[in-house]
């Protein structure tokens, strides 16, 4: 094996460096400088996310247990940019005094997350992929209940340790049906010898099962809002985009991968998940207040127009998966960047807390405004061009009458999105929340997020140079 | 391979394991039965993955890797549940699932 091919593994390589660094760090600095490990984790952070982005050799290790892509490479990064954005906006919430003795933990357990999503992503069998997919979900139950003397976010972390390992049971059940009808873990190996045999099928259901609990697809979808709520709010974004976003991208390349001579199977059952999850999370959004709750039902829903992207298959198929994630990644972190600045200055949570915010606090409200209008999908923003690629590559295979149901779900997301825009803007309200000025961190995550809603959208190189690299795979 | 045992007998036992384990996690009131259903449905998996592999591929051993896998995870998850219950348990004296339904739709 060649030193070079080691370098496949860079970001897992570097992203453990960090969270050990940051462990240490934390261990050795004295008492009353225990702040400085905040600005310390960041700085190693934005280094190694910047580092993710120089390119290095493709191929396998292990005996193809791992795959090293510039696909792969490119749905790290696009986490690796979500983490960073994370990061700038949580330390408002960390510089609490009660969060004073478990700082450097919350970048290292985030950053342990991150790898087993990393190897998740780039896995070339099912053991690789399982390993991840637990290192990826066992520490965010510790995140979920990091107030742990506040009672929800204390429900939340059991709510979230105890579905996630009941998911993983069912996936590993399916996963044990498919070893047994093909003879192999290998993902090329269960590729050849797949075919729509009894057994597969009844594999494949428990597989997607345990998988949609992941996503939060609806029938499975029951422990979201209330994760969602309890959790401290950056960890609520984390949840809704880092984990979803690599949970979406192992989706999709295992039905593209293991799954592709059964296409015919999956589609049915995509087509049927696709429609129920878009419109029972629009549904449930409309009668949300809290805004926690209402952007989990958003997610939710969000996740169902994913589908129609998976629906497509192919090169096309795969990209607009991707480019949706990257253009949620700046639409959703906007949103909950706002949510947390009004959170950690006031303690509001609610929608209704929100009347008459454009009074006080005018740069706010637009931020959250255009993050909105971009998760609805309104024509200049980068949402738009999410959704536009989504319906394209479901058309493509001819799922007219689903382009139409999402179509018609995403004008009735547009209402529950702008009566949010309503209470901000026009409605009134006797006591607004008071003009604030929020860290000066918690401003360049905001920038950058409204800057990436404008320039993703406009940018059409970004989704060519995807297409390009994941046209030479599939 | 076991003379006399077919790999049937096997996969009832492990089917009915699963499935108990689900009813288990739907069915219990206590937070640490439903965490011991789950480890009923991790184990079941285990075996299918060994008989699997015993009966149908003797001559690999992925499905008993995978077992392995599966138990130094089911350690770790249930050690992490654990923890988080008796979190709960501090918190507001209880572990049962009625005790802990603050956020409901």
């Amino acid at each position: 094996m060649d030193f070079q091919y080691i370098l496949l593994l860079k970001h897992e390589i570097l992203l453990t460096l960090a969270a050990l660094i940051i462990l240490f760090v934390e261990l050795f600095l004295p008492q009353n400088k225990k702040r400085n490990v905040i600005n310390i984790s960041l700085i190693i952070f934005a280094i190694v996310a910047f580092a993710g982005f120089i390119p290095t050799a493709q191929g396998n290790l292990f005996g193809g247990s791992f795959q090293g892509s510039r696909l792969t490479d490119v749905m790290k990064d696009i986490l690796n940019l979500a983490v960073l954005i994370v990061f700038l906006q949580s330390t408002g919430y960390l510089k609490k005094s009660e969060n004073a003795d478990k700082m450097g933990e919350y970048f290292a357990l985030i950053i342990f997350t991150l790898i087993g999503m990393d190897f998740m992503i780039s896995a070339g069998d099912f053991i690789t992929f399982f390993i991840g997919l637990e290192t990826a979900s066992i520490p965010v139950a510790g995140l979920a209940a990091y107030d742990r003397y506040k009672r929800k976010s204390a429900e939340a972390g059991v709510k979230l340790i105890l579905l996630a390992s009941i998911s993983s049971g069912v996936l590993l059940f399916g996963l044990s049906m498919i070893y047994g009808a093909t003879g192999s873990i290998y993902f090329a190996d269960i590729a050849k010898n797949i075919t729509a045999s009894p057994l597969i099928i009844l594999g494949f259901i428990f597989f997607v099962s345990g998988m949609g609990f992941k996503l939060s697809l609806v029938p499975f979808h029951l422990w979201t809002a209330d994760v969602y709520e309890g959790s401290p709010m950056n960890i609520t974004a984390y949840l809704s985009v880092v984990s979803k976003g690599a949970a979406a991208f192992i989706f999709t390349i295992v039905l593209f991968t293991v799954f592709k001579n059964i296409t015919d199977l999956w589609e049915l059952v995509m087509y049927a998940l696709a429609v129920i999850t878009i419109t029972v999370g629009n549904l449930f959004a409309l009668r949300q207040d809290n805004i926690k709750r209402f952007l989990a039902f958003s997610s939710i829903a969000q996740v169902g127009f994913v589908l129609l992207g998976i629906m497509g298959t192919g090169a096309l198929g795969m990209t607009s998966v991707v480019y949706f994630m990257l253009v949620y990644v700046f639409t959703n972190l906007a949103a909950f960047g706002v949510a947390q600045a009004i959170y950690n200055q006031t303690g509001v949570e609610t929608i209704s807390g929100y009347k008459g915010l454009y009074k006080t606090n005018p740069k706010l409200s637009l931020v959250m405004m255009l993050a909105l209008f971009s998760l609805a999908g309104i024509p200049p923003l980068a949402g738009f061009f999410g959704k536009f690629f989504l319906f394209t590559s479901a058309a493509s295979h001819g799922y007219f009458i689903l382009v139409v149901i999402a179509a018609l779900n995403a004008t009735i997301s547009l209402y529950y999105y702008l009566l949010v825009v309503k209470a901000m803007f026009i409605d009134k309200n006797d006591k607004p929340i008071a003009f604030f000025k929020s860290s000066g961190l918690m401003r360049v995550s905001l920038f950058i997020t409204a800057l990436g809603i404008f320039v993703v959208g406009f940018a059409s190189g970004i989704f060519e140079y995807i297409m390009s690299i994941s046209s030479s795979i599939f | 391979m076991i003379q006399g045992i077919s790999i049937y007998h096997f996969l009832i036992v492990s089917s009915l394991m699963f499935f108990i384990g689900i009813a288990g996690f739907i069915i219990r009131q206590n937070l640490i039965t439903i965490l011991l259903s789950i480890e009923l449905i991790l184990n079941s998996v285990a075996i299918n993955f060994l008989v699997f592999n015993r009966y149908l591929y003797p001559d690999q051993l992925q499905g008993h890797f995978f077992s392995l896998f599966i138990i130094g995870v089911a350690a770790a998850e249930a050690s992490v549940a654990i923890a988080l219950i008796i979190n709960i348990y501090r918190r507001i004296h209880g572990i049962n699932t009625d005790d802990v339904n603050e956020m409901k739709h």
